[in-house]
């Protein structure tokens, strides 16, 4: 019903998905039980292709000319299961299946997609993606070589299509009724597990070939209170790329007890004065600074076309000399981690910034090319609907020499950020903000009164450049973070020890 | 549109899940084609087809009640997927407030087409469709030597829906988009590249704005150069047509069923009463002819009405579901809105800048967020500072921060200018005393 206007204002944000709106929740389908540790005989089985038919595909995408063509088969099976008014019951489920065919002509791209997966139609997808390209001559397609998964980031124990809802039921049950045993105020909770397995399946002209099972599961739970009339709610919630392991008691309990202290805490919260002053970013969560200031300026294809405020800063000194940002697709069940991206290239752990220096943007192969280097692995897409682009995985700064009690203490007057629940970038502009869920006063070096519910805006090389203290308490924030960028959506994550910004524009009142 | 063979394998799931054990069903069929042409400095940068189908089922069993989708439409496939559903549901907790709605309140037909079909869609060739873009990316292309890269992209999309449910509601329902955009970026003060844009967006192909697409997104781009932030303080803030929804948003997600039900509102309890100011009227207007968002039926087949939501400023409806109208005992309205159109004033944009004394002209909002609970907001802006009616400063890496209740009782006036691209008629906004933090 909606035109679906391309991202045009080129911004690009994070946000913890914490609406719970899901229909319902449910349960495994024909999710074929092999898969975890299968190849790609199992995958060309599975999407019932064989190599000649690849072969013929590939050939009929690079018939006008194109330099580089690349196939990618998504299989993807969501449940999800959902408690309100204290009884699991909703339960709801996604199949997604179909392929992707990607022509690249220099740095233009033609993309198609089908659902139904057959030679017919694939030739036909193939031949709309080929039109990108104007210079007709016979391209070789190289012999598939499968790329076999060296190091597995998320290999799980049990898959998510061998239990059922009747299993996953019980944990959403405890879920609640820890949340409500904590605080008497506690009115309404809501919550829902979630697990998605993907079979993804590529291979590309230039022969590489790899079959990745790619899990993911979310648990989270919103809490609703009233204290004297007055209604707050929060949002608590773990995401790893992992099987039915994930369910424990422990992480049932840590749920439960972070919504109620994240709700609770607002009853005593206030909106402070605004301005400009200094921020104290808390650990954990604070890496949305990251991923907001720099990470998606940082993105190669803005810089490539010289449309980043940090196109000019390769190799230049952008920040303190004590200050490392990486980004990581390497975390064993980090949610943002990949073992092979999407355009066929290994997971990686990329230095962004090294003592101070931006020492690489995050690449897929269209800029990596462009900058005669290799690619990050960086290249990922939300699904065979949409053509890869340079993503972020898991963005964080490492830690630093200091405690966070010496850096609240050089701050006279400012602002405690200890929880998010979005952010958002200008890439050009390089204006950023993130919204600061809760925090505290800082007044004469200590931690005072609770605040809630503010915006914070600032310039990312400025914002960079005014860190001027990191912590030695680094942590990583696992939440449900979801990246959007060019109406794409992809898991991420991001960690941060405490930092000192001396200076950041507080929303507030005058 | 949606085949005589597609329309019986929706019908066909309804029955597949009666026979196996579901007291009622619901099916919902979907298929659509898209493409894009993507333009950058006059060169093809992307382009994209494909067309795509899928069915989604919602089953409801012993009191029970799951939702899937799929787009495998292999009947075989499909009668695993849906035995498979049942058997899922059939672990949940009973839900009794989970029904189809009571057919009475079913949109029976018989009204005149809304017209949200360009007959020509599939006329309009991918050749017609890259000249445009290509235009709109030369009209700015070369224009000034600030340029840094100019972006257009011309794009479509036709979508068509089928719904059937076993209580004897069945709807159907196409539409199509064409939009024409482009964005250009700019070399600005030290490192900074600003960038703006512009689009049109029509339902009818011939009806789209193909002139002057990329030299309105130069002129935008190159009024940002110069920006810096201002003094905090209280300040009017008037808010663009094509911003000023944002501000809508927040109210009317304080006001559907599941946020009332789960007592997350700050518009809870507040049924017939002076919420926002007198001068705030918000009325629902669905069977708008050729307009986007129009509609004789919602997602679970319930008639859709002219409503006021806000009348002279008191809320006069809640957009309730069944589901949730079952669980608060009350009628369902309709589950969500379609066009909604907020009273015009008299003035144009320019004539309301020439109003302010001291303000600022909202042209962006950046991030930000709103408490459901409490109404309290702080966004991230850009746009103007206005003095004695003139623009003389653009600015940018401020926050804009209150409360919603506070903001709409504020309202000074609304412009006459809605956008006819959107669906939701909310034309610029004028507020007072509105708290801005920058220096």
């Amino acid at each position: 019903m909606t035109y679906n206007r391309r991202e045009f204002i080129k911004t690009g944000g994070m946000v913890m998905l914490g609406s719970l709106t899901v229909p319902s929740i449910i349960e495994a389908h024909a999710a074929e039980p092999a898969g975890k540790d299968a190849g790609i005989t199992f995958a060309m089985n599975h999407f019932q292709v064989s190599e000649s038919d690849l072969k013929k595909v590939l050939a009929a995408a690079l018939e006008k000319g194109g330099d580089y063509a690349d196939l990618f088969f998504e299989h993807t099976f969501h449940n999800q299961v959902g408690l309100q008014d204290g009884a699991v019951n909703r339960a709801a489920s996604n199949i997604d299946y179909g392929m992707g065919i990607r022509v690249l002509s220099g740095d233009q791209t033609g993309y198609a997609y089908v659902e139904n997966v057959n030679l017919k139609d694939m030739l036909n997808a193939a031949r709309t993606a080929a039109r990108i390209a104007e210079n007709p001559g016979k391209r070789n397609i190289a012999d598939m070589t499968e790329k076999h998964i060296a190091n597995n980031y998320y290999k799980i124990q049990t898959p998510w299509d061998s239990i059922s809802a009747k299993e996953k039921a019980p944990y959403l049950q405890t879920l609640n009724d820890q949340i409500f045993q904590l605080d008497k105020r506690v009115m309404k909770v809501s919550a829902s597990l979630g697990d998605t397995t993907s079979h993804i399946f590529f291979c590309n002209s230039e022969g590489v070939t790899y079959y990745d099972y790619r899990p993911m599961v979310t648990l989270g739970a919103v809490c609703i209170m009233q204290e004297d009339g007055k209604i707050e709610n929060s949002y608590a919630a773990r995401a790893f790329r992992m099987g039915v392991e994930f369910l424990t008691d422990d992480i049932v309990a840590t749920i439960a007890k972070e919504a109620v202290e994240k709700t609770a805490i607002l009853f005593q919260a206030i909106k402070p004065k605004g301005g400009e002053m200094p921020i104290v970013m808390g650990a954990g969560g604070s890496g949305i600074l990251l991923h907001e200031a720099i990470g998606h300026a940082f993105e190669a294809d803005f810089n490539r076309k010289n449309i980043s405020i940090f196109s000019d800063k390769w190799n230049k000194k952008v920040c303190n000399e004590h200050i490392n940002v990486v980004d990581d697709g390497t975390i064993p069940f980090n949610r943002g981690s990949i073992n092979i991206d999407d355009e066929g290239v290994e997971g990686q752990k990329t230095y962004i910034v090294r003592e101070g220096v931006l020492t690489s943007y995050l690449h897929d192969r269209i800029s990596a090319k462009h900058y005669g280097i290799p690619s990050t692995g960086s290249g990922r897409r939300e699904s065979f609907r949409l053509m890869p682009i340079p993503r972020m995985r898991a963005t964080y700064m490492e830690p630093g020499n200091v405690s966070e009690a010496d850096i609240i203490a050089e701050v006279k007057n400012g602002i405690y950020a200890a929880n998010f629940t979005n952010g958002q970038v200008q890439i050009g502009a390089g204006d950023f903000t993130f919204f600061v869920k809760n925090g505290f006063l800082i007044e004469n070096g200590k931690l005072t009164q609770p605040i809630k519910d503010i915006n914070i805006i600032g310039n990312g090389p400025k914002a960079l450049a005014d860190i001027t203290m990191v912590g030695n308490n680094y942590e990583m924030d696992n939440g449900t973070w979801t990246c959007g960028k060019d109406g794409q959506s992809c898991p991420v994550t991001c960690g941060m020890p405490s930092a000192l910004v001396s200076k950041l524009t507080v929303g507030g009142e005058n | 549109m949606i085949n005589k063979e597609q329309k019986l394998l929706a019908q066909w799931a309804v029955e597949f899940a009666l026979k196996n054990g579901c007291q009622a069903a619901r099916a919902n069929l979907y298929n659509g084609t898209n493409s894009s042409f993507e333009i950058r400095d006059m060169k093809v940068d992307r382009l994209t087809q494909a067309s795509e189908s899928g069915l989604s089922i919602q089953v409801f069993v012993d009191g029970r009640f799951g939702s899937y989708s799929t787009n495998r439409l292999n009947k075989q496939e499909l009668e695993t997927f849906i035995k498979n559903g049942i058997e899922s549901a059939k672990f949940l907790a009973e839900d009794k407030a989970r029904t189809l709605p009571p057919a009475e309140l079913y949109y029976k037909g018989n009204l005149p087409d809304l017209q949200l079909l360009d007959p020509a869609y599939a006329s309009i060739q991918p050749d017609e469709k890259v000249r445009l873009a290509m235009n709109a990316c030369n009209e700015a292309m070369g224009k000034d030597k600030r340029i840094i890269s100019v972006s257009a992209s011309f794009s479509d999309n036709v979508n068509n829906r089928y719904i059937i449910d076993s209580n004897g509601f069945e709807g159907e329902t196409a539409s199509s988009s064409f939009g024409l955009d482009a964005g250009v970026s700019v070399k600005g003060d030290g490192d900074a590249r600003p960038e703006s844009y512009w689009y049109d967006s029509s339902i009818f192909f011939n009806a789209l704005i193909k002139e002057g697409i990329g030299t309105k997104a130069l002129e935008r781009t190159l009024r940002k150069l110069g920006q810096k932030k201002v003094e905090s303080g209280k300040y009017q803030m008037l808010v663009d047509n094509l911003n000023s929804s944002r501000l809508v948003s927040p109210l009317i997600n304080a006001i559907y069923g599941a946020a009332i039900q789960q007592k997350n509102s700050f518009l809870l309890d507040k049924l017939d009463q002076q919420v926002l100011g007198q001068n705030v009227s918000i009325t629902d207007e669905p069977h708008r002819i050729k307009s986007p968002g129009a509609r004789y039926f919602d997602n679970e087949g319930i008639a859709t009405r002219q409503m006021p939501v806000f009348g002279n400023g008191v809320l006069k409806t809640y957009y309730i579901d069944v589901y949730n109208a079952n669980k608060l005992d009350c009628q369902p309205t309709v589950g969500n809105p379609s066009i909604l159109v907020l009273n015009p004033g008299n003035k144009d944009l320019d004539a309301l800048i020439e109003s302010i004394d001291k303000g600022i002209f909202v042209t962006g909002f950046n991030g930000g967020n709103s408490n459901s609970s409490t109404g309290d907001f702080s966004y991230g802006i850009e746009g103007f500072l206005v003095e004695k009616g003139k623009l003389v400063q653009p600015i940018n890496e401020m926050n804009v921060t209150g409360n919603l209740i506070t903001l709409w009782n504020n309202l000074a006036e609304a412009g006459n200018d809605p956008r006819k691209t959107s669906s939701w008629k909310i034309p610029s906004l004028l507020f007072d005393n509105v708290d801005f933090s920058g220096l």
